[in-house]
């Protein structure tokens, strides 16, 4: 009967007990959610213009934000860091392209899927040799000050990450919608021999999807690494996108967004009522239970595209 | 042609006996000390001024000293990443070096490892020393004879730390009603100050909450709602690595007041409040050592193992609060070699002889004055029945360039804690059929 209570009875009455605290962890969930969005976007769009789910996304999360603040270590200015960490990010994608992709035309995604593994261990390797193991500090000026609004708790900091997400978001969008590349991106995901066929050319649309998918790892990187610092456990983020993955569909930019903000929200409501029955420390699980009970009506996820075929 | 036969057989017979003699002379002559270390992966931050620390100390007996007593010190570094399946690993490859030299003692520097480590190096018959870390049983020497987590353990802190809070709330009588939350890290390591909180909460009557972060701790909105929610009075740490930089700036950001905010001695080092920035300043800790370099031992160290160049060794963090204690450690473990040579002869220490020495470890303020770390810490005295000492512990408070210490040495409520550990020790021994030796 109390296991009861504390499941079904008790979380209900705090939340009508303490609606503002209630409306308190809802955006902040959405907020976060946000956060969450910014890394699995990464992944969204290599696997939307390539069909390879990228293993190494938290890894380009953490070689980006490594190479942006070894930069501002070594004196130069933020704004020349940030697009030489952007050129880097396109020599990288180039380079992945010409060593790894072009290796790899028309094989099986598994076998994609399991470059990308060895191209994850690359990257953090290669990042702690460039730029050492230590934590560093990423501060480029994003102001972090809290300030209640009608006793809800916002902070500077999470209102300007989730206008970046924002913009981030529509222009992505906006680019597979409606350019030339856009289209030439999504046929390429569909049909690498017959994308070649009609004249797409592969190689370049390749490196321009891991260009962008690099410069939203670098975008991730800024807002998760001023958080923390940048250090190595900036990788393991991507742990935290691949729920919003399965539930965004990992097809969908629009997806990938919704999918942070439910899982941004579900988590923190999870943690907050019903973690205490659990000892705590819940939302990290939760958030994958969550996605897998959505597969469950959709496999696909909320906005992926369903894939049928001839058997 | 037969007498250069017989020349080159004879030549190169001699080589061989002559390098083998070599070989056995340099191995009988080595005191080895395996290290297990995380220079990588998402504990670095932390990992990498523990690795030097040790690297430099053991550089700087060999330099300064030409060893322990004449005995060069050796010593070799294992990768775990913090994690406990490659710790075990490393383990098993560090017990004996490449030259076959047995392992002096392991530091395993993890409290996962050291509980997996425990089993192992009983039946190995080679030392842990779990300075202040790992299982706090073990500071039942009669229960854990190869087990030592001295100078003070979770346990005795999670008490001084309670007794720190009495005495800034104005006497014990105050603690009735004040709220504390413990905010740890979800792993064997984080749940081990909750017995004792929990106990004294019940003593003391303090409303107690437990708030659990999972691995690694980068996302910790929810446990920063439930705190500006219970407006706790105090906010006690067991974090490490990136938890506890992100816990800071949290903190920050739902306005609590830094310097009700305290950390556990795994969560007061620099790579812990520089990344939350000014938001960390009047962030405290607990440490049962100095930080900073302004010991003799360090200007030992920039002399001896940086040719006198400071700004090296700054840069392999000299001075900072995790290398301060792994000198402390390192410290420990070459005092014991010591310690057991003046019984045994010097000569290289076996994993028992290690054993007798760091039950019979005394060392004295005369002698830290000696080792250039007088009022860096505080005298030691081990014995058999006691691997911990209940040692006291310091508050230091960080003023966003440095570590200052703000209290009077706090000694742990050991009337309490020591029943505790003794029937902890008490039902491991009946887990695992171990007849506890007489002391």
């Amino acid at each position: 009967m109390e296991l009861l209570n504390i499941l079904f009875v008790a979380p209900f009455l705090d939340m009508a007990d303490s609606p503002v605290f209630f409306a308190e962890v809802v955006i902040t969930g959405l907020l976060t959610g946000i956060m969450y969005s910014l890394v699995a976007l990464g992944f969204v769009l290599i696997f939307k213009a390539s069909g390879v789910f990228n293993f190494a996304q938290g890894a380009m999360v953490l070689f980006a934000a490594l190479t942006l603040v070894g930069l501002m270590e070594r004196g130069v200015p933020i704004p020349f860091a940030l697009a030489g960490t952007v050129l880097v990010m396109i020599a990288l994608a180039m380079l992945i392209e010409r060593m790894m992709l072009r290796h790899l035309v028309n094989q099986e995604g598994i076998i994609l899927f399991m470059a990308t593994i060895g191209l994850n261990f690359l990257l953090e390797g290669a990042g702690q040799i460039a730029w050492g193991s230590n934590v560093k500090v990423l501060d480029i000026g994003i102001p972090d000050q809290s300030f209640e609004v009608y006793g809800i708790l916002l902070n500077q900091f999470d209102l300007f990450a989730a206008g970046t997400g924002a913009v981030l978001v529509t222009t992505l969008a906006v680019f597979f919608q409606k350019t030339t590349i856009g289209r030439a991106l999504r046929a390429v995901a569909d049909d690498h021999q017959a994308a070649l066929s009609v004249g797409i050319p592969l190689k370049t649309i390749w490196v321009i999807v891991w260009s962008v998918s690099g410069i939203v790892a670098l975008v991730a990187g800024i807002m998760w690494g001023a958080k923390s610092g940048v250090q190595f456990s900036l990788s393991l983020i991507a742990l935290k996108a691949l729920p919003v993955l399965i539930l965004g569909g990992f097809t969908s930019v629009p997806g990938a967004i919704i999918g942070g903000l439910i899982i941004g929200v579900g988590e923190k409501i999870a943690e907050i009522y019903w973690g205490p029955a659990f000892g705590g420390a819940i939302e990290g699980w939760f958030a994958y239970m969550l996605a897998l009970a959505f597969l469950m009506f959709r496999p696909q996820g909320l906005f992926g595209e369903k894939i049928i075929e001839r058997v | 042609m037969k007498f250069r036969t017989l020349f080159l057989g004879a030549l190169v017979a001699a080589v061989g006996v002559t390098g083998i003699a070599v070989q056995k002379a340099a191995y009988a002559a080595e005191q080895f000390f395996p290290m297990l270390v995380y220079r990588t992966g998402p504990y670095a931050p932390s990992g990498i001024p523990v690795a030097n620390g040790f690297r430099d100390y053991y550089t700087l007996l060999n330099k300064r000293d030409g060893g322990i007593n004449g005995v060069t010190v050796t010593f070799e570094e294992c990768e775990t990443k913090y994690n406990t399946k490659l710790g075990v690993e490393c383990y098993e490859k560090l017990k004996k070096n490449s030259a076959g030299a047995k392992a002096t003692l392991f530091n395993p520097f993890s409290t996962g490892i050291t509980y997996q480590l425990i089993p192992k190096a009983t039946v190995d018959e080679i030392p842990i020393l779990s300075m202040g870390y790992g299982r706090t049983a073990a500071a039942d020497g009669r229960y854990f004879p190869w087990v030592f987590n001295f100078p003070t353990t979770y346990w005795s802190q999670a008490s001084a730390f309670i007794k720190y809070v009495s005495r800034q709330e104005g006497g014990w009588d105050k603690l009735k009603g004040v709220k504390i939350a413990h905010v740890y890290h979800n792993s064997a390591y984080g749940k081990e100050a909750n017995p004792t909180l929990t106990a004294l909460a019940k003593i003391y009557g303090i409303k107690l909450t437990l708030l659990a972060v999972d691995h690694p701790g980068q996302e910790q909105k929810a446990t920063w709602l439930q705190i500006r929610r219970l407006k706790p009075d105090w906010v006690f740490m067991s974090g490490w690595g990136v938890m506890n930089s992100v816990a800071i700036k949290e903190a920050n950001a739902i306005n609590f007041p830094m310097d009700h905010f305290v950390g556990n001695w795994w969560s007061g080092s620099e790579g812990d409040v520089i990344p939350a920035g000014k938001g960390s300043i009047g962030y405290k800790s607990a440490a049962f050592h100095g930080a900073g370099a302004n010991w003799k031992i360090h200007q030992d160290i920039i002399k001896h193992v940086y040719g006198g160049d400071a700004a090296k060794a700054k840069a392999n963090n000299l001075g900072e609060v995790l290398y301060n204690r792994t000198l402390v450690n390192a410290m420990y473990g070459s005092e014991a070699v010591r310690t057991a040579m003046a019984k045994y002869g010097n000569k290289p220490m076996t994993g028992e002889q290690i054993r007798w020495g760091l039950e019979n470890l005394d060392v004295t303020e005369k002698r830290l004055g000696e080792l250039g770390m007088k009022g860096m810490l505080l005298p030691i005295k081990i014995s058999c029945a006691d691997h911990e000492t209940s040692g006291p512990i310091i508050i230091q408070q960080w003023d966003g360039t440095k570590w200052n210490i703000v209290s009077k040495w706090i000694k742990p409520m050991r009337e309490i804690v020591r029943p505790m550990v003794e029937k902890a020790a008490k039902a491991y021994a009946k887990e695992n059929n171990i007849t506890p030796r007489s002391c």
